[in-house]
């Protein structure tokens, strides 16, 4: 049987703790590696720090330090792809898919995880979402990997459907939680939010992170 | 950064005048603004390392909030907004603007050498 492996893909350096930190927390509880693929290093974000403490030129700095961080925190490896922040939706697609296909190959996951295009929000996750999609197609059949795509656009389940996975990650939460916080340039809004209202049933934010929901991607048709 | 002292600005503003100098000029509301209020619209601009010169410059405005100007031989770059400056280790005047929650909404940096375009090596 081909050794399990499960690769995120995602561009910014955050996505991977505030999408899917407890699906891959419940994977390497089972002892499964995990690949996080991260495609830019954020260079663009709004966030600072709040106080700030970051600018324009030195936030890829500290948004690297705070990936590797969290990948640790996760217990995952980490390989950034190079990409810059913003600008992935005008690279050619093909290329972005080829690139990623030659790492994908390496690495022979069995489950990829990305963003749902067209239903993800920020262009740079729709791009990304829409060229490993690609790569995993070109995939020989043989090896394809299983592909689940995160929608996160307030309309998705309406359009989408309800989603093929829905992971009630509560077991998982402070963990989420610790690799959240290590993004400390990008996460004190949403730290502060859920501090201010720690309560599952009254905190909207907090049941967004609490169920990661996916999307199985269908390669026949 | 620190919170902007006009005359200190100025002075590093002049430095700059009358040579080749690379631009980072930047505003955006980020890519959820439309995603958390409907009513919203996405706005942002960015242009990095546009090569100019300007014949001189200005910092105007007072209390906490300042406007740039820099007079092109062809034209002009402007920038409302900016609240912080820093002159950093690399000589570069970065100036930029941020909301109460110290979140960047303009930047405007202004360097004698091309700024980094590339994020890291790509595996």
């Amino acid at each position: 049987m081909t050794q399990e492996h499960v690769v995120v893909i995602y561009p910014h350096p955050d996505d991977e703790s505030f999408g899917a930190a407890g699906t891959i927390a419940s994977y390497r509880e089972k002892g499964v590696p995990v690949t996080y693929l991260c495609g830019t290093l954020g260079e663009m974000g709004r966030n600072m720090g709040n106080p700030v403490f970051a600018n324009r030129e030195t936030l890829s700095s500290y948004r690297k330090e705070e990936l590797v961080k969290a990948c640790q925190a996760l217990d995952i490896d980490v390989r950034m792809l190079g990409y810059r922040d913003k600008t992935l939706e005008f690279e050619q697609v093909e290329q972005v898919a080829g690139h990623l296909q030659s790492i994908l190959e390496e690495i022979n996951p069995t489950l990829v995880i990305t963003h749902y295009p067209g239903y993800a929000v920020h262009p740079d996750h729709d791009a990304l979402g829409e060229a490993v999609i690609e790569a995993v197609r070109n995939i020989e059949d043989s090896r394809r990997p299983e592909l689940w795509a995160q929608a996160i656009a307030t309309n998705y389940e309406k359009e989408l459907g309800e989603p093929d996975i829905r992971h009630d990650i509560k077991p998982y939460w402070d963990k989420k939680m610790a690799a959240i916080e290590t993004h400390l340039s990008q996460a004190s809004g949403m730290m502060s939010l859920i501090k201010e209202k720690p309560d599952f049933n009254e905190n909207e934010e907090l049941e967004h992170l609490r169920y990661e929901r996916f999307y199985r991607w269908n390669y026949n048709n | 950064m620190e919170v902007i002292v006009k005359e200190k600005v100025q002075q590093i503003i002049d430095q700059f005048a009358g040579k080749d100098v690379y631009v980072h000029l930047e505003t955006t509301n980020g890519a959820y603004a439309s995603h958390f209020d409907e009513n919203a619209y996405n706005v942002g601009a960015f242009i990095r390392n546009a090569k100019v010169k300007y014949e001189h410059g200005k910092i105007v405005g007072s209390g906490n909030a300042y406007r740039v100007g820099l007079k092109l031989d062809l034209g002009w770059l402007y920038a409302e907004g900016v609240t912080d400056y820093e002159l950093d280790d690399q000589n570069r005047l970065l100036m930029a603007g941020h909301d109460r929650e110290g979140r960047l909404m303009v930047a405007l940096e202004i360097s004698e050498t091309p700024f980094s375009h590339e994020s890291v090596g790509q595996s």
